[in-house]
């Protein structure tokens, strides 16, 4: 059955009397076509009711069709499964909406807003119980932050091929919600609380356990994603956000937080995302993202065009913080050179870096090495498995060579 | 409740019991919060969404399985992703894997990974099965949790499970986990001649 264009039942605020109730009458729609000559957008009114009408959710150009998430081949089913951001194509630290990485443990759920709760309680004085509008009437905060999956990527052969591929599962959006610090203090924590158990609402009901030095500092109680609701794939209508933190903790479809004395040790935080060393012992609460940073233009998939200047681009980002500098590298890791930020640098955030360079039409390889503000210098690969062997899993940050071939092809410069 | 041990005459025990419980069905207050926003979640709300159990054992439900009847629900709910033994399909692999934690192909389960026993219990309880979580009985949760323990030879056959039972099993990996030491890897600012 065909689908008919969504009428508003009534017109938003802003939206021209004229345009009001365009489905009925000769003289609505006398009024519209005046409107719109007036406009100087006379273009037809098929056309143009066609332009205003089935687009009143814009979508990007026909011509940019395939800047879509990237889903992995292997993944074993779609119930526990990602798809990642297409970074090769994005400009800017914003990623949008519909192209930031997704994770999922158990599907993506269909909530009503208006059913869903916020249940905090353990050891607070006083259990609370949130409505979604009650949340949104407490003092709100903005704040632009990265969030990156803990296996982005993993270790092990095969290495991705695209930028997407290999780093994919890390997007930057602008999260409006409330301060948890704010939550705690209207609950009131009891003797003891050294721990916040966050669970999700989804059907794997996601629980991970965060220290409370975390949720009193910058962790937020999510509704908003770059201006507007949650996406549902993003936890809707509320989630979890603790900046820096590896993704899997910033619990989505958040449904209760539990103030406990010590984390409870849920699947997710023994089985999965623990970091298993070659001695076979595991490193266990690896919650932060150590600074990383990869070139997104020129990259593995890419092509460049022609010999002469190429203007080397790419996103850097900390889980401590603010990235101070990012170092390019033409000649395979032997010199490097500082590269130019754009403005703005923000904590816990994407950052845009750039470096110009001639590229003399032979082959070479390109890399990018970030600093963040706690001096930490992003590491190559051989140090890391060095440390931690290949089956880690988790918390790659590996400096990420790509290779340029004389054709221009881009290809990555590991195996 | 605290005040009726102030409170000198069975009279006054009643009333105070009885302006307590008109406390708890009318709207409950939360004058104590800043904002006043929200409302105060009521002791039966907490206990049904209060579903974790802890490695130490608090919080969880009574009732018990036993591994016979673990065997069967295992059959009907978790055999077709999990493979008839445990040994892994569409689902993880939950059996097996003893003594590869320290080799180049290291096989994470249940039984060579799992640091508590009741962390089993607390995930089947609310996520499995896939395709119908938080659909089984306490009981059918023992005894599956029982029966996964079992297939990795850490129960016997006739054992019937409980909470108890489960918090006092000490798993095989218990002690495999360490904390974070990162930053644990250190690279320099070379700017030339990098190349080793």
């Amino acid at each position: 059955m065909a689908r008919t264009p969504r009428q508003p039942t009534t017109p938003a605020p802003d939206v021209p009397a004229t345009l009001e109730a365009n489905t009925v009458g000769s003289a609505v729609t006398k009024g519209r076509r005046t409107f719109l000559r007036r406009s100087g957008a006379w273009v037809g009114s098929g056309v143009a009711l066609a332009a205003l009408g089935d687009k009143l959710y814009g979508v990007p150009s026909k011509y940019e069709a395939g800047v879509i998430r990237n889903v992995p081949k292997n993944q074993a089913q779609y119930i526990s499964a990602a798809s990642r951001t297409p970074l090769g194509d994005l400009d800017g630290i914003i990623t949008p909406s519909g192209l930031f990485y997704e994770r999922h443990h158990g599907g993506v759920p269909v909530i009503d807003p208006l059913q869903h709760r916020l249940m905090l309680h353990g050891l607070v004085k006083n259990p609370l119980l949130f409505t979604v509008d009650e949340l949104r009437r407490l003092p709100s905060i903005s704040r632009i932050h990265f969030l990156e999956c803990s296996g982005n990527p993993v270790y092990t052969k095969p290495y991705g091929k695209t930028a997407s591929d290999l780093v994919g599962l890390v997007s930057c959006g602008e999260w409006t919600g409330v301060s948890l610090k704010l939550l705690l203090d209207e609950a009131g924590l009891m003797p003891g609380a050294a721990w916040v158990m966050a669970e999700g609402a989804d059907a794997a009901a996601m629980t991970r356990s965060v220290p409370l030095d975390k949720c009193l500092d910058d962790a937020l109680v999510v509704y908003s994603q770059n201006g507007e609701r949650l996406r549902p794939e993003q936890g809707y209508p509320l989630r979890l956000l603790l900046p820096g933190f590896e993704g899997n903790m910033n619990v989505k479809w958040l449904r209760r937080l539990k103030v406990t004395d010590a984390p409870v040790h849920s699947r997710e935080e023994t089985s999965k995302y623990t970091d298993l060393l070659p001695n076979g012992k595991a490193r266990e609460f690896t919650f932060y993202m150590e600074a990383k940073s990869i070139i997104t233009s020129p990259s593995g998939g890419q092509k460049i065009p022609g010999a002469g200047f190429v203007e080397i681009r790419g996103i850097a980002w900390s889980g401590h913080g603010k990235v101070v500098r990012v170092d390019v590298s033409v000649d395979g890791g032997s010199t490097w050179t500082q590269a130019s930020l754009q403005e703005p640098v923000l904590t816990r955030a994407l950052t845009r870096f750039r470096y110009p360079w001639q590229w003399n039409g032979r082959p070479a390889v390109i890399a990018s090495r970030v600093v963040d503000e706690t001096g930490y210098v992003q590491p190559a690969f051989e140090q890391l498995v060095g440390e931690r062997g290949v089956n880690s899993f988790y918390h790659n940050n590996a400096i990420q060579p790509w290779r340029v071939a004389d054709s221009g092809e881009v290809f990555n410069g590991n195996g | 409740m605290a005040t009726a041990d102030r409170t000198p005459t069975a009279c006054g025990v009643l009333r105070t019991v009885a302006a307590a419980l008109l406390l708890t069905l009318s709207a409950p207050s939360i004058a104590q919060t800043r904002y006043g926003i929200g409302r105060a979640a009521t002791p039966a709300e907490v206990a049904a969404w209060n579903i974790d159990v802890e490695p130490d054992g608090r919080n969880f439900p009574p009732g018990q399985g036993t591994v016979a009847h673990g065997r069967d629900v295992y059959n009907a709910q978790c055999a077709a992703c999990h493979g008839a033994n445990g040994e892994g399909g569409m689902g993880d692999r939950l059996t097996g894997g003893a003594g590869t934690l320290a080799t180049d192909k290291p096989v994470k389960t249940v039984g060579s990974y799992w640091p508590y026993a009741p962390t089993l219990f607390d995930y089947i309880r609310r996520a499995m099965p896939l395709t119908a979580p938080q659909s089984l009985s306490n009981e059918d949760v023992y005894a599956v949790s029982g029966y996964v323990l079992y297939l990795n030879g850490l129960v016997p056959d006739t054992a019937v499970i409980d909470g108890k039972a489960l918090t006092s099993l000490k798993m095989p990996n218990r002690d495999g986990f360490i904390a974070d030491p990162r930053p644990d890897v250190k690279n320099r600012e070379c700017m030339t001649n990098c190349a080793k």
